[in-house]
Parts: C-alpha cells; structure tokens; sequence
C-alpha cells in the first residue's frame, strides 16, 4: 500500500504572511473580513502601509485596550478599533469615492469561487446566505491589484478555482492573484491566463492540478 | 425658525405616512439614528421603503422595525447578523434591493444633490447591473444607478449648534452624511446641542441648510457589534 505523502500547505496566519509579501512602501490598501484582516499583522517593519475602512477611515490602529474601547470606532467587520497619529474619517460616499476612483493601491478578499478568467463569487448562496455584497463590488471594481486569499477546496473537497463560477459573481476579470494553502497563482494583466508562481511547503504541481479545474499556465 | 424639537415623537409629527421612503444613517449599530427609529416603530406606520446600509441586528436599530412588520423593502448592501430579517426575506414578506455599498452611498448623495443619475463600474457583469442600462466610457462598461430622494432622512449626529450645523464623530459619520442630503426633509438626532457661535465654522461636517429638525438624543448606550480588544503588556 502506497504512503499517502502528508501535505502541509499554508496555515491562514502563513496565507496572510504570504498576500503581505505583495505590499510595498506607500501603499493604501483595503482587507477584506476573515483571513485578509489578519495581513495586517504581517505588514514589515519599516514600511508605510495605510490601511482603509470603508466606513469612512484611513490610518486603522490596533484592537484598542478593554478601557480606550469606543462605539463610535469600529472597522467594516464591526470590531472595535484605534485610531492612529495620522488617521482621517470621511463619509461612506467619500470613502467609496476613494475606492471606485481608483486611488486604494491594493485589497485582499475572501472567495467562494474563482474563476480561470478572473471572475470572483464571494457574496450570497440562492436559497442558502443572503448577507450581501456590502462593499466588495466596489472594492473589485474600483481597486488598481485585487488578491483573492481563500482555501484551495471547500470544506466538501470541491476546487474552488474553476472554470466559471456558479454562483453569483461579485465582479468579473477582476482577480490578479489567487493565494490558496497550497499555492499561489498570478496573471499580469487581465487578458492572460493565470500562472501557478509559487508551492506551498509540502505540496506537489500535481496536487495543486488535482485539485484545482481551472486551466492555468505552470 | 426653531429647529429644535423636545422629542423624537414631536419631530417627526406631520411627516409620517404608509409607503413612504425613508434615507437612514449608520453603519451596523454605529451612528444609528436610534431615537427616531422608535419613535417610527411606536407611531405605527406600515409598508416603509428604507434605504440603509444595514438593517440592524434583531431587536436593535432597523430590527425593531422589521419585527413589527413595518418594513415592505429595504435597500441595504449587507444584512448579516438579523434572523428576522433572513426568515422575512426567505419567506417573501420583505423585499430587499441589494445595492452595493459604495453604489448607495452614492445614489443617496446623488439624489441629494439634484443628480437622477450615475454611471459606474461597480456591479458590471453581476445581477446588480441586471435590467439596467450600460455604457461604454474610454473603452470600459459603465451601468446607470439611479439617486435615491427619500421623503425623510433621519441621522445621528454628535453636535449641533441650535442652527443645525452638524458635527459627526469618528466612524459614526459613514452614511449619516449622504443619507441626511438625500431626503426632502432630514430629522437628525445629537448627542449635544451647543450654541450658535460654538462650533468653529470650518469643521462643519453637514451645513445647517440639511437639518430642517434636531432633537437631543443622549444619554445614548451605544452598543457594540463586535468588541474586540487588545491585552497590555505587563510593565
């Protein structure tokens, strides 16, 4: 009987370290809920990254101490924040002017489904969860480079990156790069075919093409 | 004129009616207008159009609304966090216009600012551009939204002067700034009334002109979604 060769792949802390290897000096980026808030933690010392809320920040601080916790300071998950030296509030139209018009550098979303030609599904289920887009539309829409940090199969061992979504999409050829536990993935323009750049510790080409439907380049 | 009403009953007298629309600020439960909302749940009006970008969490903010069967249609871009809301909308009693966030915050300013409507790239190639018109512009598509001109807007502030110059706080101000321009008549809560002469003229978030009524809302117990903190390290 044949040895199953135990993968490793990145954990969601590494997949987070991973997407902030694409950050540079100046950048004003937005992360999405879930994994991609955790890129935040990962940002190297020495460089000036500013991070944008939605709902009318940017300068994001640290989770505040239980006694500085303030309601009227959240981020667009909700959470309790800080604000930092160089913070500035807005209003929600100004601040999605800002993500529209194209002036946030970079942002990192969670998906459902990922597309071979870039399309992203990451907002509703029919007859399942009906949360909405919130601003994820404008952000694919609007945002010069958009990662996508997700797990490379569902909880059901089924790809998520394919050749077309199924479910409703939140934007279409928008994606540049896909960071999964197993792999990364990257297209330098939004008419090529996405390339498989980088393994994850452990994991074979072989199992990322088992495990993925898309066509990519190798 | 005398902006300042003693409740948030007697501000909202004469405005009300069945089917009507109405512009809310907030942000989850952040900058909610909360007075005036329970005030429109106790007056008993039905079959409201609200455009908000949540619509609270059970029993909080725009929540109470919804248990009460006030609500015919929300126009909101997430609604996460409500079990009444989901159970209304999967049951076809409550009909929700999911709208892009960035896209209602800029139908509410539009239709505030005398623009019926706008063209954007959000939404291109999804269900919300379904139906609607599309342009190209320098090569891209581009899909029309409409501004939204509400009958009434009612909002949370943090001060005011007695003329209705408003001052938001941190991230409370999110949609309370475009959803006060976008309705013909705006009722804005504060937790402070200062007066005229008080405020330095050129940190005015919202200008009078916007706030046809106020009343004073504190004390508030605002509530936290999501409190999340950090430890400090032992000296």
């Amino acid at each position: 009987m044949a040895t199953a060769v135990e993968t490793k792949g990145w954990t969601r802390d590494q997949m987070a370290a991973r997407a902030a290897k694409e950050l540079r000096d100046g950048y004003y980026v937005n992360l999405g809920i879930g994994i991609p808030t955790l890129v935040a933690n990962n940002i190297p010392e020495g460089m000036t990254v500013t991070l944008q809320s939605e709902n009318g920040m940017l300068g994001i601080g640290p989770f505040p101490y239980d006694d500085e916790v303030d309601p009227d300071l959240i981020n667009a998950g909700k959470q309790t924040i800080s604000e930092l030296p160089s913070s500035s509030y807005f209003d929600s139209a100004a601040s999605f002017a800002m993500i529209r018009g194209g002036h946030i550098d970079l942002t990192v979303l969670g998906a459902m489904e990922v597309s071979e030609k870039g399309d992203i599904a990451n907002w509703m289920i029919p007859g399942k969860m009906i949360k909405g887009m919130g601003g994820a539309m404008d952000l694919v829409a609007g945002v010069k480079k958009i990662i996508v940090v997700m797990e490379h199969t569902s909880k059901n061992g089924d790809p998520k990156f394919i050749p077309e979504c199924t479910l409703p999409l939140t934007g279409k050829n928008v994606v540049d790069m896909i960071i999964t536990d197993l792999a990364v993935c990257h297209r330098p323009d939004h008419d090529s075919p996405f390339k498989l750049i980088e393994l994850a510790p452990g994991v074979t080409a072989e199992e990322v093409r088992e495990k993925t439907t898309a066509n990519y380049v190798e | 004129m005398q902006k300042i009403y003693p409740s948030a009953e007697a501000a909202l007298e004469g405005l009300l009616f069945d089917g009507m629309t109405i512009a809310a600020g907030g942000f989850g439960l952040c900058g909610i207008p909360e007075r005036l909302i329970d005030a429109i749940q106790a007056s008993g009006v039905k079959n409201l159009t609200i455009a908000s970008n949540n619509a609270g969490i059970d029993n909080e903010g725009l929540g109470k609304l919804l248990r009460t069967k006030q609500v015919k249609k929300m126009i909101s871009s997430y609604v996460g966090e409500n079990k009444e809301f989901e159970r209304q909308y999967l049951a076809g009693e409550l009909e929700v216009e999911f709208t892009p966030q960035g896209t209602l915050a800029e139908r509410m300013r539009a239709g505030g600012a005398g623009i019926a409507g706008f063209y954007t790239k959000t939404g291109v190639g999804t269900v919300v551009a379904e139906g609607k018109e599309t342009k190209e512009f320098d090569g891209e598509t581009y899909v029309l939204e409409r501004g939204i001109r509400a009958d009434l807007s009612i909002v949370k502030g943090w001060k005011a002067d007695e003329s209705g110059n408003l001052i938001f706080r941190k991230t409370a101000r999110n949609f309370n700034q475009p959803a006060a321009t976008s309705g013909k008549i705006c009722i804005a809560e504060v937790e402070e009334i200062v007066p005229i002469g008080s405020l330095d003229p050129d940190s005015i978030h919202l200008p009078s002109i916007y706030v046809k009524r106020m009343i004073l809302g504190a004390p508030y117990d605002k509530k936290i979604e999501f409190r999340t903190v950090r430890q400090r390290e032992a000296a």
